[in-house]
């Protein structure tokens, strides 16, 4: 586009063209306005051509069409949550994200499908579609941001935006052959997200490759007074920063933890991870083994803060103000208990009533104040690591992408599928999972990589090391 | 740890302001009951003098300026309202 060889219109008519071409099978999209992103990428070549004439820089993200998940606001769009309590709801004001998107020359497009209420690890639980895995269409994409992941893989958009409150854009890019970073926690503002868990959740991008990611971060990071938790540090030029990094020569210090290489890990998977640490050692970075031993019960803290939260989150779904109002109501009370039983799926109920039960009178000690102090110490384990190693790296998932309808009746093996993913949030440190392979039957294998707390620039130059002696990127599924 | 007997499912679900169909109760008392079993685990950490951890990086008193700025107009606030009139929200009757 900066030579002039392609307008952002021609781009955006040909994603437009691909997505009516292939979304049919794959499911991505609950909706997408075609006219308004083609009216966008006109004002883009507009911007572009006045830049042009006045010599100076466009944004870094001009013309670029980025898909975003249906669970972040984008004024006068369609806001989901891919759930019937939001069905028709109509945001009334743009996420931070979807503002800076937009400074950055960005053209938001679509509402791409998720989980409901991004409770899930495969976009099975989305009250509108089941969206389909690119790389085998009888299989999941992950989730919950499973739309955002498949849109990218397919060609549907050029990045995407998920939010990740316990692996939802780590393990889903993982699953599809992507690029999927979640940021340190307070890196990026959540102002316009709907909350599911808020001391887990962040926003982060899909992309095809690390340098992609570092750009839409660099776009959407920095501290933001309408999201109080979002902390006051500068936002570096993160692109400079690796490509310094990558002259420097630094040979990093990795470590692999024991406890995410035992039962239940997949040997494929196991053996393409293994390749790549060992792609590292040939680079000449040292590989030491570290201890994370509270590894174990991270699920358990997780499944009990993270419910805790979304019970008081989503107490505001009422039927009062917006979203689902049921009418068979008697009264004011039967109002609530009707429009929330006919507005929510059976994993939000579920998990809606776990936590409010884990809150609630004579159990709060015994489950969430006890499962704060598991926090604190699966915390510590990583900090400890963190004095020896630079970086942790491990598998993204388990398990490659798996059948439909395979795990949707057991909640509990549902949750056991995000076990590598959901230390980083109780610790709120930066990930990222970067393709490492395929298994036997075509299927793509994640690494993830663990940073240290808001230091992005390291972690992908760490990813970016790897990739750029891969070739995983290169491939593309058939559709 | 409390039981995982302990756990009274119609009482939950209403603190919750959630009605559940007979179905539901069966199915998610079995569901919850697996999950409540598998988080017992937690049972085996030795917690003891371990300070709690509600955010990541604990950000205390934040601030902002008291400057007013323009806020959602009327007709956005009530954009996705399920029902109103007169510029306000319906609501069933609440007092008699």
């Amino acid at each position: 586009m900066a030579a002039g060889e392609v307008s952002s219109l021609e781009l955006m008519a040909s994603v437009i063209a691909r997505t009516r071409a292939v979304d049919g099978r794959v499911q991505a999209f609950n909706s997408f306005d075609a006219e308004g992103a083609l009216a966008q990428a006109r004002a883009s070549d507009a911007r572009r051509a006045r830049a042009k004439a006045a010599g100076s820089p466009v944004g870094p993200l001009e013309g670029i069409p980025v898909g975003i998940k249906d669970v972040i606001s984008v004024a006068g769009q369609p806001l989901t949550a891919s759930s019937r309590m939001l069905k028709d709801f109509v945001s009334p004001y743009d996420a931070t994200v979807t503002r800076k998107l937009k400074e950055a020359g960005a053209i938001c497009w679509g509402r791409l499908n998720l989980d409901e209420f991004a409770m899930g690890s495969s976009t099975e639980n989305s009250a509108f579609r089941v969206t389909s895995n690119p790389w085998d269409l009888e299989r999941v994409p992950g989730g919950s941001s499973g739309g955002s992941a498949a849109a990218v893989a397919a060609g549907e958009a050029i990045a995407a935006l998920g939010s990740d409150t316990g692996g939802s854009i780590r393990q889903p890019a993982a699953l599809c052959n992507l690029v999927g970073l979640k940021p340190s926690y307070g890196r990026v503002s959540r102002y316009g997200l709907i909350a599911f868990a808020s001391s887990l959740d962040q926003i982060g991008p899909f992309a095809r490759s690390v340098e992609d990611a570092a750009l839409v971060l660099r776009a959407i990071a920095g501290h933001d007074p309408k999201d109080s938790t979002s902390l006051k540090m500068e936002v570096p030029d993160y692109l400079g920063g690796i490509e310094a990094l990558r002259r420097s020569g630094r040979p990093w210090k990795l470590g692999i933890p024991k406890e995410y290489f035992g039962e239940g890990l997949d040997p494929e998977i196991g053996a393409a991870v293994q390749g790549a640490i060992d792609a590292y050692r040939g680079m000449g970075c040292e590989i030491r083994e570290v201890s994370l031993p509270h590894t174990r019960y991270a699920i358990g803290a997780y499944y009990i803060i993270a419910t805790a939260e979304c019970s008081s989150n989503l107490a505001r779904f009422d039927g009062v103000r917006y979203g689902h109002r049921s009418k068979d109501a008697k009264d004011a009370l039967d109002l609530y208990f009707k429009s929330r039983a006919e507005g929510f799926g059976p994993e939000v109920k579920r998990r809606i009533i776990l936590g409010t039960y884990v809150l609630s009178s004579g159990y709060y000690d015994a489950y969430y104040l006890r499962a704060q102090k598991v926090r604190t110490l699966i915390r510590r384990d990583f900090l400890e690591a963190y004095k020896q190693v630079d970086a942790i790296v491990t598998p993204t998932s388990p398990t490659p992408a798996f059948k439909k309808g395979e795990k949707a009746a057991d909640p509990l093996a549902m949750y056991l599928s995000d076990i590598y993913t959901i230390g980083v949030n109780l610790a709120g440190l930066p990930g990222v999972s970067i393709p490492c392979g395929f298994t036997k039957g075509g299927l793509p294998i994640g690494l993830q990589v663990i940073g240290q707390p808001f230091k992005e620039t390291e972690l992908l130059a760490i990813a970016g090391a790897y990739e750029a002696g891969a070739d995983w990127l290169g491939r593309h599924p058939t559709l | 740890m409390p039981k995982s007997e302990d756990f009274k499912l119609d009482h939950v679900a209403n603190l919750a302001r959630i009605d559940l169909t007979a179905e539901e109760k069966g199915r998610f008392a079995a569901q919850l009951g697996d999950v409540l079993a598998f988080i017992a685990q937690l049972n085996e950490v030795n917690v003891d003098g371990v300070e709690p951890t509600a955010h990541a990086f604990p950000v205390v008193n934040v601030w902002a300026d008291d400057v007013p700025e323009p806020g959602l107009s009327v007709e956005d606030a009530l954009r996705n309202a399920p029902e109103k009139r007169d510029n306000m929200f319906v609501v069933p009757k609440v007092v008699e």
